[in-house]
C-alpha cells in the first residue's frame, strides 16, 4: 500500500512560562490510501499535538526536535506558509474538535464553505453557493440553503459540527485528519457521520486519521490503531490484534476501563496513577510508574520496539 | 422480588417554553407528559440524544423550574404545590440533589473544596456548628475517596477525577434521598470514568440512596441501572428493564439508538441508520407520533393517532402502535 502519510521519529517539545513540556517522543505513524487509522489515548497523550503538526498548524513556542512529516510526498515540517496552504484543503484537510471555537462566528456558515471552496478547490465563482449547499447536504443537514445563512451561534453544537466536517469534506481531501469529531453528537448522528467517512474512504482516495478518547469508535470504523500514552506511541497494529490480542500493559489497561456492552461493573478496571508530568524529566518508559509489570530494566534505555505478530508493534520490554 | 417502595413519582410532567419571535402563542415542548418513577434505592437510567429534553426533566425532578403543568411526588408528598422560589427553603430541598455535567464549570472557582461541600450543609441543612460541619465535610469527603489535605485547594488546583470527587461530594454531603447525575463523566477520561463509576456504585450500596442517572453512553447506563427510560422529543417512548430493553427494544428509536452504539464486533457490518433529523419540537402536532418522520416502520395510524405508552413485557412499556 502506499503511504499518503507518514510521520517519521517526531520529537517535539513545548516552550511555556512553567517549563519546557515533553510532548511528543519519537512519535511515528503511518496512513496508506483509502485506510482509517486510529489514535487513541487520554487527554494530554499527545493526540491532538499530532493532528496539529501534520496540519503545520503548530505555533512558535513548539520546538520539533527531531522527524519528519511527508504528505504524498511534500515535507510539512520545513514548508513555507504558502506551501502548507497549497496543500491545506485538497491534499489534508482537519475536522477540529470543538465546533463552536474553530467557526468564524461572524460570518454565515454556508460563506465560510464558499471561503474554503474558493481558496482551494478550482470551482467556477457562481458555482460555488451550489457546491456549498451540496457539501452542507452530503453531511445531513436538514434545509441546507437555510441552514447556509445561519451565523453559527444560530446553530445546535451538533449542527456546527456537521458544518465543520461539510467544510473539511469540500474539497475532497486527500488525507483527512478527525479530531474527535463526532464530540457532542448523539450517537445516531455519530453513526452517520462516521459511516459518511467511511464510505468517502472506502470508495474513494481520502484516508482517514482518526483521532479519538473512544476505543469501541476506533474499533469498529479503523484498520488500524496506534495507542498513545504521554507523548509515546506505546502500541500499534491491526484493529483487531489491538483489541484482542493488546501487548502492552496500558493497552489492555484501556480497554478494561472502556465499558462495553458485556461490561458487568466488577469488570470495569480503573487505571491506576496519572499521567507523568511532561515538564519533569521523564523516565524511559513513560508510562512506568503506572505499570504492575515493571522491572528495574524498564529505567534503562532503549525503549525500543517489539515485534509482536503482523504488523503489530509494542514498546514495552515486558509485553502481555 | 417485590418492587420497591416508591421515592419519586412524576406526573404528567410537561415543560412548555414560549417561543420568542414565533408565532403568537407558539410554544416549545421541552417535555411533553412524561411520567416517571424512582423506587427507593433503584437506579434509574434516562437516555436520550441532545435535544430530547433529558436536561429539563432533570431540572424539573430536581425543582430547579417549575413545570408547566403536572405533579412530582417525592415520598408520596406533592413537592409542586409550593413554588420553585420557596422549594429552596424547604426541607425537601436536600433530599434531591444533583451531580452536574461538567465538573470544572458547576463549582465556584473561588471557593476551596471545603467551602464547596459545607456551603449546602449551612444553607439546606442549617448547621451552624463549626466542628460539626468540619465533621460532616470530612465524611463525605472520605466517602468520596477525596484526600483531605485537597480541601483547603481551589477547583483549579485539582485534576478532573477529584473534581468531579468534589462534585459528588457536595451533593452527598446533605445526605440526599435522590441523586440525580446528568452526564457526570461525560467530561472525564475512560481511566478516570471507570474509577467515579465504580465509586458511584459503592456509594449507593452504602448510603442507599436512589439514582436517576442521566446519560448519552448507553453503556454507562447500561452498568449503573437497573431500569431504563428511553427520551424522544420531549416524551419517554420506551421504559423498562435494562437487558430487556438493551437486548430486544421495542419501540424502532430504542432500537436505532441501541443499534448505533459503536461496537467493534460489529466492523463493516453496515446497519440501518437513523436519518433525517427530528421534528420540530415548536407545538407538534398532537395526533402525530413525534417519531413518524424518520420511523423506518411507519403505518398509517401512526400519523392519525399518537402513541401512548402502553404494556409490551413485564415492566416494560412502548409507545409505539407497531411494537
Amino acid at each position: 500500500m502506499t503511504a499518503q502519510l507518514v510521520v517519521d521519529s517526531l520529537s517535539l517539545n513545548f516552550r511555556t512560562r512553567h517549563g519546557t513540556v515533553q510532548a511528543l517522543d519519537d512519535v511515528s505513524l503511518t496512513l496508506g490510501k483509502g485506510e482509517i487509522v486510529g489514535v487513541v489515548g487520554e487527554s494530554g497523550s499527545g493526540k491532538s499535538v499530532t493532528a496539529y503538526a501534520v496540519m503545520g498548524l503548530l505555533d512558535d513556542t513548539a520546538d520539533i526536535t527531531n522527524g519528519h512529516i511527508n504528505m504524498g510526498g511534500a515535507e510539512i515540517l520545513n514548508a513555507t506558509p504558502d506551501a502548507l496552504n497549497a496543500l491545506r484543503g485538497r491534499e489534508m484537510a482537519m475536522i477540529f474538535q470543538s465546533p463552536r471555537t474553530a467557526l468564524n462566528p461572524i460570518r454565515r456558515v454556508g460563506h465560510q464553505i464558499e471561503d474554503v471552496l474558493r481558496e482551494h478547490a478550482n470551482i467556477p465563482a457562481r458555482e460555488l453557493r451550489r457546491e456549498a449547499i451540496a457539501a452542507l447536504a452530503r453531511v445531513r443537514i436538514p434545509d441546507p440553503e437555510r441552514r447556509a445563512k445561519a451565523y453559527p451561534f444560530e446553530l445546535s453544537g451538533g449542527m456546527c459540527q456537521r458544518v465543520m466536517i461539510a467544510m473539511a469534506l469540500a474539497c475532497s481531501p486527500a488525507v483527512l485528519i478527525a479530531d474527535e469529531p463526532t464530540t457532542g453528537l448523539g450517537v445516531t448522528t455519530q453513526a452517520v457521520i462516521m459511516d459518511l467517512i467511511r464510505d468517502m474512504s472506502r470508495s474513494g482516495d481520502m484516508s482517514t486519521l482518526l483521532i479519538t478518547h473512544d476505543l469501541g469508535l476506533a474499533g469498529e470504523y479503523c484498520d488500524r490503531i496506534a495507542v498513545m500514552h504521554a507523548g509515546h506511541v506505546v502500541e500499534a497494529g491491526p484493529t483487531e490484534a489491538i483489541l484482542t490480542r493488546s501487548a502492552h500493559p496500558y493497552t489492555r489497561q484501556l480497554l478494561a476501563a472502556t465499558p462495553t456492552p458485556e461490561t458487568r461493573m466488577d469488570d470495569l478496571i480503573a487505571i491506576p496513577g496519572s499521567l507523568p508530568d511532561l515538564r519533569r524529566p521523564l523516565p524511559v518508559c513513560r508510562f512506568s510508574a503506572r505499570c504492575e509489570r515493571r522491572q528495574p530494566i524498564c529505567d534503562e534505555p532503549p525503549l525500543a520496539w517489539a515485534q509482536c505478530g503482523p504488523d503489530h508493534v509494542v514498546r514495552c520490554r515486558f509485553p502481555l | 422480588m417485590t418492587a420497591p417502595a416508591t421515592l419519586l413519582e412524576a406526573r404528567k410532567l410537561a415543560k412548555f417554553y414560549p417561543v420568542e419571535g414565533g408565532a403568537r402563542g407558539a410554544r416549545l415542548h421541552a417535555v411533553d407528559e412524561v411520567d416517571l418513577v424512582v423506587g427507593a434505592g433503584e437506579s434509574v437510567g434516562l437516555v436520550g440524544e441532545s435535544g430530547c429534553g433529558k436536561s429539563t426533566t432533570v431540572r424539573l425532578l430536581a425543582r430547579l423550574v417549575d413545570p408547566s403543568s403536572g405533579t412530582i411526588a417525592l415520598s408520596g408528598r406533592d413537592i409542586t404545590e409550593v413554588s420553585q422560589v420557596r422549594f429552596v427553603r424547604s426541607p425537601d430541598r436536600a433530599r434531591i440533589q444533583v451531580v452536574f455535567q461538567d465538573p470544572t464549570e458547576s463549582l465556584n472557582p473561588s471557593f476551596r473544596v471545603f467551602r464547596a461541600i459545607a456551603d449546602p450543609l449551612k444553607r439546606l441543612q442549617g448547621l451552624r456548628n463549626a466542628t460539626d460541619i468540619e465533621a460532616r465535610v470530612r465524611r463525605a469527603a472520605e466517602l468520596v475517596g477525596l484526600p483531605l489535605e485537597l480541601l483547603q485547594r481551589y477547583p483549579h488546583q485539582l485534576s478532573g477525577g477529584q473534581r468531579a470527587r468534589v462534585g459528588i461530594a457536595r451533593a452527598i454531603a446533605v445526605e440526599p434521598s435522590l441523586l440525580i447525575l446528568d452526564e457526570p463523566t461525560s467530561a472525564l477520561d475512560v481511566s478516570v470514568q471507570a474509577v467515579v463509576l465504580k465509586l458511584l456504585a459503592e456509594l449507593r450500596e452504602r448510603l442507599g440512596m436512589s439514582y436517576l442517572f442521566v446519560s448519552h453512553d448507553l453503556n454507562v447506563v447500561r452498568l449503573l441501572c437497573s431500569r431504563v427510560a428511553v427520551m424522544y422529543l420531549g416524551k419517554i417512548v420506551e421504559i423498562g428493564p435494562t437487558e430487556a430493553l438493551f437486548t430486544n427494544p421495542r419501540h424502532p428509536y430504542t432500537a436505532a439508538l441501541v443499534g448505533s452504539i459503536p461496537d467493534p464486533a460489529r466492523r463493516g457490518d453496515p446497519r440501518p441508520r437513523l436519518d433525517g433529523n427530528p421534528t420540530s419540537p415548536i407545538d407538534p402536532d398532537p395526533r402525530t407520533c413525534r417519531f413518524y418522520s424518520r420511523c423506518a416502520k411507519s403505518a398509517d395510524i401512526c400519523n392519525r393517532v399518537m402513541p401512548l405508552l402502553r404494556t409490551v413485557g413485564r415492566d416494560h412499556a412502548a409507545a409505539c402502535h407497531l411494537a
